[in-house]
């Protein structure tokens, strides 16, 4: 009887078979040049062209009114979901769980779009790329960019795939900003609005955090005041960030669970300052793969945009900044998130309501810290499926 | 039957509940009791607010029979998952908190099920509901039930009946009232009292409409409610 042996182990692999992976998927660019696509930025500078790297997940409708925009954190990329073939090993794209048929962004009712943000180092426009008047990468002399010029330029995109009106916009963490942005800035061009585990103004603590992993790379002897060489980058320092970082997305809880005291070799204390415990090895490990795929002066400027982040300080007051938004919202937070703590969103979803806007919120059980948007195990999945089964129907003002 | 056969079958049929710990299938059946009276209230594509939704039992059937415009407020993250996850507007938090964040008549009707009981000042979101909405309507278990009265004065027992599932230890409820003591209260706040429901146990377990003497016979309530008309 062997089919009573496989169907068990059949079920636990369809949770991550192939059916339920957009599969193969591709790297797409558009560059916007001409006076038309000229980036006034919000800190004075301006950009052009601009280069946008993304991916796309689904197929738009005849009618153009499935796309679901996904919006990345700090050090995300345009690839969400699926595979590039490259080897066989192969992790899949940053929000796998959340995008695939059958999945909560179901690609076989919605045109999932992935841009990677204005000022990143993964392909669209950023402090790496080339300056045209100068034929050599930016580096500081890239301009500030702020929130807002990024939706500006995720815009940009909207208009050239040719969709007026977005069924959603998505994102955790920065990602959540970005799409609080898309609400006020578009008000009639998003039906819903999907803000994760983030908040409308970054908090004191978080630019506190955010100046420490700056520091961290600022005081890299490598770093050269920003002129260092793509082969000779500060991985002191960007490595340094990016382990402050990874704690600020963990919690007490999910690091007793995950390492524990536990040390690297199993007889203990080495009296010396190598790696002894599991949590210091996890880090360096962290820190190191980031330098790998990261650059030093990207994660300064990317987080001051974060920094920068105040929906308040920009409208006056959080009631003027939502008053004029015309999309449903589904705020999401979880319970253990220490970085974006659940206040944050609460307040926003206080004065949606206060304003009379159509607002689910719920705040996620969870003991996996920050991360959790990004990891399976808790309820999010459903709550956006949901949430869009009800922006389908209609349910929406 | 004589009478005195009659307590004796009242005091077998009582203790069956009094050996009973929480049984939450009971109380999901009490806060279900008067779902057709209130959603004999609704008019269709009416705005309404269910504070204390819990899991959206209500709000999903008066959506589909009324086409409601609906928005519910619950303090338990299960619930509220459940309630977002089959497409219902629900957000996640105080009733209290989330009231007094909410604009004047912002809704056509709140509802209050099964909630007065369980929450600190029943007067003052009886008062912060009439601000944010134009009609309230109100539900609650019945303390002066026979059923009550029996085991508290014959028995000596704090009351468990199908309205009121809990044991002295275990019980949400930290308000109890009885229908007069409610039409009382609404008289103190003022408040015009629209409509009256009653309900009873029926034989299977379910409950059956009352009409008379609802203060005794009774085991939930009830009533809507809106303000007086200020001249």
């Amino acid at each position: 009887m062997t089919h009573k042996h496989a169907s068990p182990a059949a079920r636990v692999a369809s949770t991550d078979s192939p059916d339920s992976s957009v599969g193969q998927v591709e790297l797409q660019f558009v560059t916007f040049d001409g006076p038309d696509h000229v980036l006034n930025l919000d800190g004075g500078g301006s950009l052009s062209p601009v280069q946008v790297a993304y991916e796309t997940y689904g197929e738009l409708s005849e009618s153009k009114d499935n796309a679901i925009l996904v919006c990345h954190a700090l050090s995300g990329d345009a690839h969400a979901a699926g595979y590039y073939g490259h080897s066989p090993d192969e992790k899949p794209g940053w929000w796998d769980i959340l995008i695939g048929p059958g999945k909560p962004l179901d690609t076989d009712h919605y045109f999932v779009i992935s841009p990677n943000f204005l000022g990143s180092c993964n392909g669209t426009t950023g402090p790496t790329s080339i300056d045209p008047g100068t034929e050599q990468p930016y580096g500081l002399s890239f301009p500030f960019f702020t929130i807002r010029d990024m939706v500006e330029v995720q815009r940009w995109l909207i208009d050239h795939l040719g969709i007026d009106t977005l069924s959603a916009v998505i994102g955790g963490s920065m990602g959540g900003m970005q799409a609080l942005q898309w609400a006020i800035s578009y008000p009639e061009r998003v039906r819903g609005i999907i803000p994760i585990a983030t908040t409308s103004r970054m908090s004191a603590q978080g630019i506190a955090l955010n100046e420490v992993g700056r520091q961290a790379i600022l005081s890299d002897p490598k770093w050269l005041e920003g002129r260092y060489l793509k082969d000779d980058p500060p991985a002191r320092g960007l490595a340094i960030a990016r382990m402050i970082g990874h704690i600020t997305y963990l919690s007490e809880e999910s690091m007793h669970q995950k390492f524990g005291r536990r040390f690297v070799n199993g007889d203990g204390r080495s009296f010396n300052f190598s790696k002894d415990f599991q949590v210091e090895s996890y880090l360096h490990h962290q820190g190191d793969k980031f330098v790998r795929r990261f650059d030093a002066n990207t994660y300064l400027y990317i987080s001051r945009a974060m920094d920068y982040f105040d929906l308040e300080t920009d409208h006056g007051s959080l009631e003027a900044a939502f008053s004029q938004c015309l999309s449903s919202f589904l705020v999401l937070s979880f319970t253990s998130d220490w970085l974006f703590p659940a206040q944050q969103s609460a307040e926003i979803v206080r004065v949606l309501r206060k304003l009379g806007k159509e607002v689910s919120y719920c705040n996620i059980g969870s003991d996996q810290g920050h991360d959790a948007f990004l990891l399976p195990g808790h309820r999010m999945g459903d709550l956006v499926s949901g949430f869009l089964e009800r922006l389908r129907e209609g349910g929406a003002p | 039957m004589s009478l005195v056969h009659s307590l004796r079958h009242l005091d077998e049929t009582d203790r069956t509940f009094q050996s009973e710990s929480v049984d939450w299938a009971l109380t999901k059946l009490r806060d279900r009791a008067l779902d057709d009276q209130i959603s004999s209230i609704v008019t269709t594509g009416a705005k309404v607010l269910d504070l204390g939704c819990g899991r959206g039992d209500l709000l999903a059937r008066l959506k589909s029979e009324h086409r409601i415009h609906e928005s519910g407020i619950e303090i338990e993250g299960e619930a509220v998952s459940e309630a977002i996850a089959r497409g219902l507007s629900v957000t996640h938090g105080d009733i209290e908190d989330s009231l007094t964040s909410m604009g004047d008549k912002s809704w056509d009707l709140i509802i209050l099920n099964q909630v007065i009981t369980v929450i600190r000042d029943p007067a003052a979101i009886l008062r912060e509901s009439l601000r944010v909405g134009r009609q309230i309507v109100v539900t609650f278990p019945n303390f002066a039930g026979w059923r009550t009265r029996y085991q508290l004065a014959l028995r000596g027992r704090l009351p468990v009946t199908p309205s009121l599932p809990y044991q002295w230890y275990d019980t949400p409820n930290i308000r109890l009232v009885t229908v007069k003591d409610f039409r009382n209260l609404c008289c103190q706040m003022e408040l015009k009292i629209l409509k009256e429901a009653f309900v009873g146990r029926a034989t299977g377990g379910g409950f059956r409409p009352i009409n008379a003497w609802p203060n005794l016979r009774a085991l939930s309530a009830l009533f809507l409610l809106t303000g007086q008309e200020k001249r």
